[in-house]
């Protein structure tokens, strides 16, 4: 809402500069935006009156105008514009005049005749976008006198963001009585007189859905001057506003809706047939709008019709077939009242959204109708005569919202604020906010005015008195609580922990965004149909991630594309997984790495990272539940995945992750640069942790030996070390895998595996015997499930 | 054959002249070894007549004594030497930077929300979760905004379809808190939130921290001070901060809260669009008409609500001058914050 001081100053005037009134309206929950100049700077542009025109000698488009600016001699001004004519006023920057922009004015020659001046445009003087010829000013201006003056532009326009709840300030009346009670100073409505009919002609007006429109004040006038011209003060609180002059019907129309927030309409009479019917679209309805747009509206869409069928979209837009053209002389005036929910989501519905709906989505006032048509009628006949007939009223007084007197409490009052106002205070502010206030025994009983849609409960009038009272002015409290320990369960990590491990490990955090390509997501998870959007951002970002590879490797990609070639990523983070008619929504943690496994360094040769780099660390991830063991990878297809390189990861024989080499094939498609390793975890899967219970220790040496086997190619060192695990006796404490080796002195087909064994007792010193007894128990066992040799 | 002191005084000369460990020991078999000149010397005394065996003896042995300790002496010296010789040899560069790998760093935004949650939860505030994928219902309606309510129309929201939606902002957390735990409540819900919107100054998805507290007796003033200390820790400085009234439906009265620029320090500038305040959090006492979706009866129990935006503040607390670097992660924008 752009509001201008003057016109609000001409209605309340507190004793508040510009500056302070617009902290005061921004402070009481009227933000202001901006504030600005109505027009930008200029001087010496004063009114001129063009007295003689002749056609230039040298230039066809170009006329020489003899103008009066008040003084003695008159000026001569070469000047191109189409409307200039004998008789007119228009703005004229005489020598010396500055104007938007820096342009002076100097004494010059153009075509070879003098001009002493300059005639202006709307858009010369920062008042218009564009403009197509001078700005007319009215024909009684006194010549000489200073256009800023004329037009009173010393002006600021006050630009409000109004939230939805203040539809009683879209209107200059309702913002003045903010103003008028923030500063505690007299606030008189505008006063509104009945226009008188000087016509017998009604025109029929019915409420078919009267719960959508309850109130609807129609009026006939007729023989409007459509040649008349708009005030020039009107147009220039119109152009404050933001709205462009059309003409006196729609102008007054608007300019209403801007004085008391009524929005209203014109139909040309002649163009009606029959009667108004507001009522619901039906099948088969059509409409042109104003716009040309031809729509049919849906079945809770309200309409104005005539016995023809639909006129306007009610509230919304008016339609093309019964719209005022240059030609209209008779007028049938709409102002009604259309519920907020019968208009609310529609306008954006069909993409319209207008003043008209603005104001309506958020409640006009119910009994506003009257005054505002009585107002727009004595404006239109003041600016264009025309006779009016009688008020038409149709109103179903049951509908229009209830009036409800709302209990206050001063105690909840307290409690809510957590600070005492006192009573007399709190009485003056709701009165000055037009509430009727009354004092009962042990509360007050308050009835906001009908423009106060937002105004039902006891909270909401709490609000209005801290509002007005200053929310700087209540206290600010520590707070007092009861203490509660919440719970700290010990058998679950938390997830901070694996984060930190990551990033301590050398893993970037990357946030990505959880709506991802479909294509990326298809080749990565083709087994999974996502979550699709239905109004997605993007084709691009059009579908719910079932994974976190998807936007780890757009990101990793990104960092690619910007010479990164060492990269390390982690992101965790919900995965939406439809399943069977429902949505799963998991939180995973998951990582990509590719490039050197190391920074490039001193002291390690480079070396490219693969498939164990990224094993170790998840395993240092599935460690800190305490019991990695629990977890076992085993080898499985991924259709994101290498073959031969992809471990489903398995906790209790569940699956809780994946980790492998990103397929080649996928990589390629997705033109990912080298080969990439991705592993991901279902957090719910990983997160119990292992509760650690004290065991003994063993005072008596331990004893090492190490146990180099030659397996077959195809066995694996998990199943390796659960043999020797089962065959290790009671002494085995630790065995752990220390050399892998294939080649001269292993037959094609095979691989030497080398164990660290750690036998301990915790009764006695080991004999020489009794590991021997140990060690062979292991290999007999060894030898008998794979067929294994000790490697000579 | 020399008297025995001359012969003390010959051989700690050659002690305290043996250049090296060998030369030493060579000294001592010299005078001590099997067959050194003071072992012959003792083999000797059997020689000599008992009466005065006892004393040469003796002196023998004092002789023996004070060579065995200056060489004993000699040794650790020159030990200490040879150590100090083998360590002048093994000097490394200590600027030469450490082996390994090195370590990785969190994502802003991350770092922002552990800073918050951490200030919440040493003042008693438990974080909550719920899912990203919403119902219309705690979305919207639970929170007192009806269908074509006006203030939907500042949600721009993506939909799955009428009912499914991505949140809109993380109160819904709100409501499912309230649904499944009778109060006093006392939580904050961090987490992501979606709008149909992208352009310089918008994300599709960014971040919120709600914050909710339920009790018997909280205030609007209450919600002041805690957020007051919030905004202060939070920043670490001692900020000017301001109360605006506001509208949220589910909240009433509502507030927007300001801080003074930390940019210009509410001199006016660019950032706070030279107003000298920048609009952080919006908040407000828990409506009685939320109260009454979840079953909560709102004459016992009051509360309050909050709500701020991750990304924003982040952007003010380091400086970043544009939204999207956060989702770009360009590792260049991100290791800046390690």
């Amino acid at each position: 809402m752009k509001v201008s001081e003057q016109w609000l100053r001409d209605w309340v005037n507190p004793g508040v500069s510009s500056a302070e009134l617009a902290a005061q309206l921004t402070m009481a929950g009227l933000e202001v935006d901006r504030v600005e100049p109505a027009a930008p700077p200029f001087e010496k542009v004063v009114v001129g009156r063009v007295i003689q025109l002749t056609q230039h000698p040298d230039a066809d488009r170009l006329r020489v105008a003899t103008v009066d600016i008040g003084q003695a001699e008159p000026l001569q001004i070469v000047c191109g514009a189409p409307n200039v004519a004998v008789g007119m006023c228009a703005p004229t920057a005489v020598i010396g005049a500055v104007l938007p922009g820096g342009l002076t004015i100097k004494k010059s020659k153009l075509r070879g005749v003098e001009s002493q001046g300059m005639l202006c445009s709307a858009k010369e003087l920062g008042l218009a976008e564009s403009s197509d010829g001078l700005l007319p000013l009215p024909v009684d201006s006194r010549p000489g006198q200073s256009v800023r003056e004329l037009l009173a532009l010393d002006d600021a326009i006050i630009e409000i963001e109004l939230t939805p709840n203040r539809g009683d300030c879209l209107g200059m009346e309702g913002i003045a009585r903010e103003v008028a009670a923030l500063n505690r100073c007299a606030f008189q409505p505008l006063a509104v007189s009945e226009v008188p009919a000087t016509l017998d002609d009604r025109f029929p007006v019915t409420l078919t859905d009267s719960a959508d429109c309850p109130r609807y004040v129609g009026r006939v006038i007729r023989d409007v001057n459509p040649a008349a011209e708009t005030p020039l003060w009107m147009k220039e609180r119109l152009r404050r506003a933001g709205i462009r002059s059309l003409g006196p019907l729609v102008d007054v129309t608007n300019y209403v809706m801007l004085e008391l927030g009524q929005p209203m309409h014109a139909f040309d009479l002649g163009r009606l047939t029959g009667g108004i019917d507001v009522r619901r679209a039906r099948p088969g309805d059509q409409l042109e709008l104003l716009n040309g747009v031809v729509i049919e509206p849906d079945a809770d869409t309200l309409l104005i019709t005539d016995h023809h069928g639909p006129l306007a979209l009610a509230g919304i837009m008016g339609g093309e077939i019964s719209s005022c053209t240059d030609a209209t002389r008779d007028v049938f005036l709409e102002s009604a009242f259309f519920s907020p929910a019968s208009i609310a989501g529609r306008a954006r519905r069909y993409g319209l959204q207008t003043d008209s709906s603005y104001r309506f989505e958020r409640g006009v006032d119910p009994q506003l109708q009257r005054r505002a048509a009585e107002r727009a009628t004595q404006l239109l006949i003041d600016m264009a005569g025309g006779q009016a007939g009688p008020i038409i009223e149709a109103v179903s007084l049951e509908q229009l919202p209830a009036e409800p007197a709302i209990r206050l409490r001063p105690g909840r009052l307290r409690k809510l604020l957590g600070m005492e106002i006192p009573a007399t205070q709190v009485e003056d502010i709701l009165r000055r906010l037009g509430m009727a206030v009354s004092i009962e025994m042990t509360h007050w009983l308050v009835v906001p005015p009908s423009r106060r849609f937002d105004i039902t409960l006891e909270a909401d009038l709490i609000e209005e008195v801290i509002r007005v009272y200053g929310y700087g002015r209540a206290p600010s409290n520590r707070p007092l609580t009861r203490l509660e320990m919440p719970p700290q369960p010990e058998g679950q990590v938390n997830l901070e922990r694996f984060r930190e491990a990551l990033v301590q490990r050398g893993f970037q955090e990357v946030i990505t965004y959880s709506f991802v390509d479909p294509v990326f997501q298809q080749r990565l998870d083709p087994e999974r149909q996502p979550l699709a959007l239905a109004n997605p951002i993007s084709a691009d970002l059009a579908v719910m991630r079932t994974r976190l590879w998807p936007g780890l490797l757009k990101a990793l990609i990104y960092n690619q594309k910007r010479q990164q070639s060492r990269i390390r990523l982690f992101e965790h983070g919900l995965n939406f997984i439809p399943e069977g008619g429902a949505l799963r929504q998991e939180a995973y943690i998951g990582g990509v790495i590719t490039g050197a496994a190391l920074p490039e360094q001193w002291g390690i040769p480079a070396r490219a990272a693969d498939f164990f780099d990224l094993k170790a660390d998840v395993e240092a991830l599935l460690a800190l539940t305490g019991e990695l063991e629990a977890f076992t990878f085993v080898a499985d297809a991924h259709p994101a995945l290498h073959p031969g390189q992809c471990a489903r990861i398995d906790r209790g024989g569940e699956p809780v992750g994946w980790l492998g080499t990103l397929h080649p094939q996928v990589a390629r498609e997705l033109d990912v640069e080298g080969d990439a390793f991705v592993f991901e975890l279902q957090w719910a899967g990983v997160q119990s942790a292992w509760l650690p219970v004290f065991g003994e220790l063993s005072r008596f040496p331990a004893s090492r030996r190490d146990l180099a086997i030659v397996v077959d190619e195809c066995v694996t060192v998990q199943a390796v070390q659960e043999v020797i695990r089962q065959h290790g006796s009671d002494l085995l404490r630790e065995v752990w895998l220390f050399d892998v080796y294939r080649g001269r002195g292993i037959a094609e087909g095979k691989k030497s595996l080398a164990f660290g064994l750690n036998l301990q007792d915790f009764s006695r010193n080991l004999t020489d015997y009794m590991v021997e007894e140990a060690v062979s128990g292991i290999l007999a066992g060894l030898a008998e499930q794979f067929g294994a040799t000790l490697r000579i | 054959m020399d008297a025995l002191p001359e012969l003390l005084q010959t051989a700690q000369a050659a002690i305290t002249g043996a250049g090296d460990l060998a030369a030493l020991d060579q000294t001592r078999i010299h005078y001590l070894g099997k067959k050194g000149v003071l072992t012959e010397r003792l083999k000797e005394l059997g020689k000599l007549p008992p009466d005065e065996r006892r004393q040469a003896g003796q002196g023998i042995n004092e002789v023996k004594q004070a060579l065995e300790t200056a060489l004993a002496a000699r040794k650790m010296a020159l030990e200490a030497l040879a150590l100090d010789v083998r360590l002048a040899g093994e000097a490394i560069d200590v600027t030469l930077p450490g082996r390994g790998q090195r370590p990785g760093g969190y994502h802003p935004v991350s770092r922002t929300l552990a800073r918050i949650e951490a200030l919440f939860a040493r003042i008693g505030f438990t974080v909550a979760e719920g899912p990203e994928v919403e119902d219309d219902f705690r979305n919207f309606e639970a929170l007192n905004i009806p269908p074509h309510h006006p203030a939907r129309a500042m949600h721009d929201t993506f939909y799955f379809d009428a009912h499914t939606l991505l949140r809109t902002h993380t109160s819904p957390v709100q409501i499912r808190v309230m649904e499944r735990q009778p109060p006093p409540v006392r939580v904050i819900a961090p987490g992501r939130v979606y709008r149909c919107d992208s352009d310089v100054t918008h994300s599709p998805m960014f971040h919120q921290v709600e914050g909710l507290l339920v009790d018997e007796e909280v205030s609007f003033a209450d919600l002041k001070g805690v957020l007051d200390d919030f905004l202060r820790n939070f920043f670490e400085r001692d900020l000017a901060v301001r109360f605006r009234p506001s509208y949220f439906p589910f909240t009433e009265p509502s507030a927007e809260v300001d801080i003074q620029c930390v940019i210009c320090g509410g001199a006016g500038c660019r950032v706070c669009k030279h107003t000298g305040w920048l609009e952080v959090l919006g908040c407000g006492m828990v409506h009685p008409a939320v109260f009454e979706k979840v079953g909560i009866d709102s004459e016992r129990y009051t509360g309050y609500a909050f709500g701020m935006g991750v990304e924003r503040l982040t952007m003010l607390r380091y400086g970043v001058n544009d939204l999207r670097l956060f989702f770009d992660n360009d590792l260049r924008f991100l290791r800046q914050f390690q």
